[in-house]
C-alpha cells in the first residue's frame, strides 16, 4: 500500500475555481468564487451554517452543478461525479445491511478485498471487519467511513463535516488519524467544518465563506502535529473566530506577527463558531 | 440454541447432571416454581380440551355438535395412514402457493418497476390503488362466470387478493430508501445495476417482508373460501365432504389444519426475517 502511495509523489489534484455561482431558485448560494488549491494541500472551509460551504463541497464532488463559472481538477473541467474524487459526508453513510469489510470494499472489484482489509487496519479496525455497522460506535462508524474512502485511492479526499456528531475526546482521535492518513497518502483534502479549532488544527489553508463569497484565506504554518495548547494556534483560532462573529476590529488589531505573544483567552468557550 | 439460552435465563439451576445432592431445598423450590411459570400459559388450554373429552364422554356434547378430542386425533390418525390427508394437503398447498407465486410475484415486479421508475408510477399506481378497494371475495360470482368452478378460479382469487399487499409493501419500501445511502452509492461509483442490488433492494427488503407476511395470512382465508364453493380435493373438500355425511370429527380434522398450515407459513415468513435482516438491530435480540 504505501510504496504505491510514494511512488508517484503529487498524489493529490490541484483544484480551481473561477468564478463559480450556485443559485437555487432566486437565492444565490455561491457568488463568483475564485479558489485555487494546490495538489496535496488540506484545506478547511469555515462559516456559519447556510453560508455556502456545503454547496461549494457538493459542486467540487459533482454532486451538483455549477449555475456560472468553471472547476477543474488538474485543468480538466468537473462535470459530473469523478472516479479521483470521495467523499466523507457528515453521517457515515454505511450500508446497514452489510458486514463492515464489505462496507470498505463497496464498488472494489473482488480480487481487491485484501487492500481493504489493509485500510481497515489503518484505521484501527482490522479486528471488526466482520461486525454490522449497527454496532459500531459513532466514530467507530466514521472511521470505517475514512477507510471506505481511503481504499479507492482518491486523489482528492471531500470531508462534509464528517466529525460533527461526534464527542471531543473521538474527534481529537479522529484529528490526528485523518491528519496522519494524509500525509501518508499525500492526497489533497478539503474539509467543510464549523468547527474552527478542527479547522486550524488540521488545515494548510482555513478559507471563511461568507454570504456566497471567500472572506478570508488564512495560511496556517504552525508544526504538526499540533497542540492546542499552543499560543500560537490559541492566537490563530481566536483571529479566525472573531471574523466569523464579525468583529474585523479584533481581528486587525492582532496582525499575525503578534500573535506567539499573545496569550489569548481560553479557546474552548468559543469552539463553535455557528 | 434459541430456547435453550432462554431456559438458562429462566432457571439458573444446573440440571439434573450436576447431582441432586448439591442441590439445595431451596433450588429444588425454584426450579418447581420456574417449570410452573413455563407450564402456567398452558394449563387453561389443557383444562379446556380435558373438559371437552369429560363432557363427550358422559355424552353432555352430542358428536354431532363437536367430536370427542380423541376421535379428533383418531381420525387425523386413520387420515394419515390412509395417505388421504396428505394428498388433500398436498392440493391445498400447491392451490395456496401457486396462487402466492403468480399475484405474489406480479405484485413484486410491478412494485418494483413503479417503485423505481416514475413513468411505472404514473401509468400503474393510480389504478392498482383504486382496484384495490375492491375485496377479491366480491368477485367470486364473476370469476364463477369466468372461469367456472375449477382449478383457475381459485388460483385468480387467490393470486388477486395476495397481489396488492405485496405491490403496495414493495412500491413503499423502494420509495422509502434512505436518499443519502442511495447518494453515497453514486459517488463511490456504482453501476445502476450495482447500486439497485446493493442499496435499493436490501433497503426496500425490509418492507417486502412485511407485504409477504400479510398476504401468507390473506392466502390461506381465501383459500379456504375458495375450496368451499366446490373443489375435487383438498382440505375444503374434505371437510365438506365429511360435512355430508356428519363426520364432524373428519371436519375439525380441516380446520386444524388450515390453522397447522396458516401458522407454518407464519414461521417461514419469520425466518426469512430473521436470516435476511440479520443485519437489523430490531431483529438481532431474538437471534442474540
Amino acid at each position: 500500500m504505501s510504496d504505491t502511495t510514494t511512488s508517484h509523489s503529487p498524489r493529490g489534484v490541484k483544484l480551481e475555481a473561477r468564478g463559480l455561482s450556485k443559485r437555487y431558485g432566486t437565492r444565490d448560494v455561491l457568488r463568483n468564487t475564485h479558489l485555487k488549491i494546490e495538489p496535496g494541500e488540506f484545506i478547511a472551509i469555515v462559516g456559519r451554517s447556510g453560508c455556502g460551504k456545503s454547496t461549494l463541497l457538493r459542486l467540487v464532488a459533482g454532486l451538483e452543478a455549477a449555475t456560472a463559472g468553471t472547476l477543474s481538477t488538474d485543468g480538466k473541467a468537473v462535470n459530473g461525479l469523478h472516479d479521483d474524487t470521495r467523499i466523507m459526508f457528515q453521517e457515515a453513510r454505511l450500508l446497514p445491511w452489510r458486514r463492515v469489510l464489505d462496507n470498505v470494499a463497496l464498488g472494489l472489484p473482488r480480487d481487491q478485498r485484501r487492500r481493504g482489509r489493509e485500510v481497515l487496519a489503518q484505521v484501527g479496525l482490522a479486528e471488526r471487519e466482520n461486525e454490522w455497522p449497527a454496532r459500531l460506535s459513532g466514530g467507530q462508524r466514521q472511521r470505517v467511513a475514512l477507510a471506505r474512502a481511503l481504499v479507492h485511492q482518491p486523489r482528492l479526499l471531500l470531508l462534509d463535516e464528517p466529525l460533527g456528531a461526534l464527542d471531543a475526546l473521538t474527534r481529537i482521535e479522529m484529528h490526528r488519524l485523518i491528519e496522519g492518513l494524509w500525509q501518508q497518502h499525500r492526497f489533497t483534502a478539503l474539509l467543510v467544518t464549523h468547527d474552527v479549532q478542527e479547522a486550524v488544527a488540521l488545515a494548510d489553508r482555513v478559507i471563511l465563506i461568507e454570504d456566497g463569497r471567500i472572506a478570508l484565506d488564512q495560511r496556517i504554518d504552525l508544526a504538526r502535529p499540533r497542540s492546542q495548547g499552543d499560543p500560537a494556534f490559541a492566537a490563530i483560532e481566536k483571529r479566525i473566530l472573531d471574523r466569523v462573529l464579525q468583529k474585523p476590529d479584533a481581528a486587525d488589531a492582532t496582525p499575525t506577527d503578534d500573535a506567539p505573544h499573545w496569550p489569548g483567552p481560553p479557546a474552548h468557550g468559543l469552539r463553535w463558531a455557528v | 440454541m434459541n430456547t435453550q439460552v432462554r431456559e438458562l435465563q429462566v432457571t439458573p439451576i444446573p440440571t439434573t447432571a450436576e447431582g441432586p445432592s448439591t442441590v439445595g431445598s431451596g433450588a429444588v423450590w425454584g426450579f418447581a416454581r420456574s417449570v410452573g411459570a413455563r407450564l402456567l400459559p398452558w394449563l387453561v388450554p389443557v383444562a379446556l380440551v380435558v373438559f371437552w373429552q369429560v363432557a363427550s364422554s358422559l355424552g353432555w356434547l352430542s358428536t354431532r355438535v363437536l367430536p370427542a378430542p380423541v376421535d379428533v386425533v383418531k381420525a387425523f390418525w386413520t387420515l394419515t395412514l390412509s395417505g388421504e390427508l396428505w394428498t388433500h394437503v398436498k392440493v391445498s398447498a400447491g392451490r395456496a402457493l401457486a396462487g402466492l407465486a403468480i399475484g405474489g410475484g406480479l405484485g413484486l415486479v410491478l412494485g418494483l418497476l413503479s417503485g423505481s421508475v416514475r413513468f411505472f408510477e404514473t401509468l400503474l399506481d393510480s389504478s392498482i390503488q383504486m382496484a384495490r378497494n375492491i375485496p377479491a371475495l366480491a368477485l367470486i360470482p364473476l370469476v364463477i362466470l369466468w372461469f367456472g368452478i375449477d382449478e383457475s378460479a381459485k388460483l385468480f382469487l387467490i393470486a388477486v387478493s395476495v397481489f396488492f399487499p405485496i405491490y403496495l409493501n414493495t412500491f413503499h419500501g423502494i420509495r422509502n430508501v434512505d436518499l443519502q445511502l442511495i447518494e453515497m452509492g453514486r459517488t463511490y461509483g456504482l453501476s445502476r445495476w450495482q447500486l439497485y442490488r446493493e442499496v435499493i433492494l436490501p433497503g426496500a427488503l425490509s418492507s417486502i417482508l412485511v407485504g409477504l407476511r400479510f398476504s401468507l395470512g390473506l392466502m390461506w382465508v381465501i383459500l379456504i373460501v375458495a375450496e368451499t364453493i366446490s373443489a375435487q380435493a383438498g382440505i375444503g373438500y374434505l371437510t365438506m365432504n365429511a360435512r355430508e355425511f356428519l363426520q364432524t370429527d373428519i371436519v375439525l380434522v380441516g380446520i386444524l389444519l388450515y390453522a397447522l398450515l396458516g401458522k407454518l407459513a407464519d414461521v417461514f415468513a419469520r425466518g426469512l426475517e430473521q436470516w435476511w435482516l440479520r443485519w437489523h438491530p430490531g431483529y438481532q435480540k431474538k437471534a442474540a
